[in-house]
């Protein structure tokens, strides 16, 4: 950390291994202020905010519940939990479709407002300094809130993790690289004093020495708010470059300490604590306001739509709810895409809600999102291995992916790439190397996989054979005739248990079973004949 | 005057550097030897290790061990069906040896596996667990039996001993996650997540 011995307010910039410089298109999203959202008819609130952490709903369908009502219980003091965004009646609770990476069915909570909006009262706080630590950090529990920046890891255990680990340094990341996004930007820009109430909310929970908030050197307007509300705080202010990804995890440590965390290492182990600025805002709301997190900053941006805007959505808002606010042109719209344009994926379906990690929804046209030309052979010109920031060798990742040389790909650190799509972005041959890199990282997935269940089968082999030179050693032992003269008891290997004897049993057991096949194969046919294909279901119900 | 080479000192010191040389020779012989042998082990090892452990005998051995040291004694290398391509790639970076095709005498690739017990026809006649070169299955004489699922490799030798044909081999259930694929050539797009349902 020894650069931040002297941080300099504002004034030096820090910059990141490789990177690239797309065009930046945030200028159209930020022409107006952060829009309140008007009330959808229908929300739809996944139950799985974070893969790990699962909730049950601790109310039915029919139930009436007001605005930042907790609507889910669970076994975790820490798991993010869901509170109504409005109040209304529960439609119902089922699998809906979600956008988790990919379109997926998971168990949601659906609300339909009834517009009054009637919401529970909260205790607002106003001065946070006078409350203990914690009251604070409860608070933070309370909110269930999510990591906004990507993963959507609870809050509540982050901090967790940070109060027993020696968390030195806490990141306020606002370096919004992905050049659609604004979300973070709009937020500071008008916001920045309740972002860094915030961090030092946080700062305070996590008992971090020291609190810096980076921005990208490009973001002006938010750079000015920011500065002027740094005049109240003891939060410190970082810029970096204005490359993409200036903003992965990683890479903004090294930019702002000057220290390369160990390949698997988490940054926790270094004392780092990171959290994005949208998050902080929320943690600092859930502590001032007394409220809930039922809203979050979303972009929505894109060709296709004739205002795009920042909106405060509520969680749960359908996307093409969102898309209307600004008025989609149909014609021109070919696809959606969740999330950045270098990150994001595109929805095949819009009838997914919004979540706390929904940063960004651009309606992109043709001209936005062109199609991928076709792949050519790699030149070898190496300017993947210039742009990436992990600096991975990415033409060589390429060739081992394509020929699924497993133990090349770990060598090469195929495991530490962040899959920023930086090495796709410059490749003149149109290599969609992230898929390469992706495709590749699942084969070394599956392959350890493999490998254990084939050690534990190699190992139950052994075990067997084992048993089996055992066995047999025993069993010459007792052919022996001084020894075991007539102790032994009746079994199947003491003459006493004749060859006829044990024929006779076997013959008797088969013609049972015979005639349970018979009486089975009779039911069957007497059942519905065209449901013989699965004959073991019917038989286990007798 | 004495010679000042004494003859017996040359024979002595010719027959200690004899002794010197063969022994020598011996203690180096002995060294080639346990290295040769350790290799060979560790190549067996290595070579087991790439085997898919299903210990089926499709190979034509007794099991996935015998069948890696008759690998490292220059059997050829496409004779599991259960390992498919990858195992005969694998095998073939190790030895430094061509990829081929499976050879169709030992079998065909199949989907993975699991033999399962028709519990109500089964007479309790110990055949299939005598059969199961993983101890997958729990029963005892004249007792119910059962296909412990985790354990069981899918190698179809518990089928053909059972008397009276309860046991069958059902696939194990596809995979439903979404997974990433290896582009096409010529078929990659940028921005969207490419998965097999
Ligand atoms: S940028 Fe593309 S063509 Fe150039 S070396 Fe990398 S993969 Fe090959
Ligand atoms: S996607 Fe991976 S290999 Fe490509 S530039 Fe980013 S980190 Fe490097
Ligand atoms: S064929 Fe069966 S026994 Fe032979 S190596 Fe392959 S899995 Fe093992
Ligand atoms: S239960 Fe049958 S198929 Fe499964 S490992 Fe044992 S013998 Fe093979």
């Amino acid at each position: 950390m020894s650069k931040l011995a002297h941080p300099v307010r504002g004034r030096r910039v820090h910059g990141i291994a490789g990177g690239i410089t797309p065009a930046a298109n945030k200028a159209a999203s930020l022409r107006s202020r952060i829009m309140p959202c008007p009330l959808a008819p229908l929300y739809t609130l996944p139950l799985t905010q974070y893969k790990s952490v699962p909730l049950t709903p601790a109310v039915q369908a029919g139930d009436y519940v007001q605005k930042y009502q907790r609507l889910t219980t669970s076994a975790n003091p820490d798991a993010a939990h869901v509170h109504a965004p409005t109040s209304g009646r529960i439609a119902a609770i089922r699998n809906c479709l979600i956008a988790d990476r990919v379109e997926t069915l998971a168990p949601c909570i659906e609300l339909v407002p009834d517009g009054a909006d009637t919401a529970l009262g909260c205790s607002p706080v106003p001065d946070f300094r006078k409350l203990p630590t914690s009251e604070l950090f409860q608070r933070i529990i309370d909110a269930g809130i999510c990591g906004m920046g990507g993963a959507g890891f609870p809050v509540a255990q982050k901090l967790r993790l940070a109060q027993s680990a020696d968390c030195q340094l806490l990141i306020i990341n606002a370096v919004e690289c992905e050049p659609f996004i604004s979300a973070d930007h709009a937020l500071l820009r008008e916001r920045a004093a309740d972002v860094l109430l915030g961090a030092e909310i946080v700062q305070t929970v996590c008992r971090a020495a020291r609190c810096v908030i980076a921005l990208k050197r490009d973001m002006h307007a938010a750079i000015s708010a920011t500065r002027s509300a740094l005049a109240h705080s003891t939060v410190e202010m970082l810029l970096v470059d204005s490359k993409y990804p200036a903003g992965a995890e990683r890479q903004l440590i090294e930019a702002v300490t000057g220290m390369q965390l160990p390949a698997g290492s988490l940054p926790l182990e270094a004392g780092i604590l990171m959290l994005n600025a949208g998050t902080t805002y929320a943690c600092g709301q859930a502590v001032v306001t007394g409220s809930p997190c039922i809203s979050r900053i979303t972009t929505l941006t894109g060709s296709a739509l004739t205002t795009p805007k920042n909106f405060e959505a509520l969680i749960g808002t359908p996307v093409t709810f969102l898309l209307e606010l600004c008025g989609v042109k149909q014609h021109d719209h070919t696809a959606t895409v969740l999330g950045g344009s270098l990150l994001g994926v595109e929805l095949a379906s819009l009838a997914v809600p919004s979540t706390q990690t929904t940063n960004c929804l651009i309606a992109a046209t043709s001209a936005d999102l062109p199609q991928s030309e076709p792949e050519l052979a790699c030149i070898r010109c190496g300017y993947c291995a210039d742009v990436c920031p992990v600096r991975l060798l990415p033409q060589q990742l390429h060739a081992f992916a394509r020929n699924h040389a497993h133990a090349q790909l770990q060598d090469y650190g195929l495991t530490e790439c962040i899959e920023c799509g930086a090495c796709d972005y410059v490749c003149p041959s149109h290599i969609p190397l992230v898929q390469y890199f992706r495709a590749g990282k699942q084969e070394l997935r599956d392959a350890t996989r493999h490998f254990e269940q084939a050690e534990s089968w190699r190992t139950r082999f052994q075990q067997h054979q084992y048993r089996l030179k055992r066995e047999k050693e025993s069993a010459r032992e007792r052919r022996r005739p001084e020894s075991q003269p007539t102790s032994a008891p009746v079994s199947r290997h003491s003459p006493a248990f004749s060859r006829e004897q044990a024929q006779n049993e076997i013959a008797a057991a088969v013609a049972r079973s015979k005639a349970r096949q018979q009486a089975r194969t009779n039911r069957l046919l007497a059942s519905v004949p065209k449901s013989s294909g699965d004959p073991e279901d019917s038989g286990g119900v007798a | 005057m004495y010679p000042l080479i004494d003859t017996a000192l040359i024979r002595l010191l010719l027959w200690a550097f004899l002794l010197l040389a063969l022994l020598g020779l011996g203690v180096t012989a002995m060294r080639y030897w346990r290295r040769k042998l350790a290799d060979q082990h560790s190549l067996v090892d290595r070579i087991n290790a790439l085997l898919p452990q299903t210990q089926c005998g499709a190979c034509g051995f007794e099991g996935c061990l015998p069948y890696a040291r008759a690998i490292a004694n220059g059997q050829a290398i496409n004779q599991c069906p259960p390992g498919g391509d990858g195992t005969i790639i694998r095998l073939g970076n190790l030895l430094n040896e061509l990829p081929r095709t499976l050879n169709p005498a030992h079998g065909v690739v199949v989907e993975p596996r699991v033999a399962f017990i028709r519990e109500d026809e089964c007479i309790g006649c110990t055949k299939c667990i005598r059969a199961c070169p993983v101890d997958a299955i729990l029963g005892g004489p004249k007792l119910m039996h059962t296909v412990i699922a985790r354990e069981c490799t899918g190698c179809d030798l518990c089928v053909e001993p059972c008397p009276v044909d309860c046991i069958e081999m059902r696939p194990l259930g596809p995979d439903h996650s979404p997974r990433w694929v290896l582009p096409n050539s010529g078929s990659g797009t940028r921005t969207s997540l490419e998965v097999t349902r």
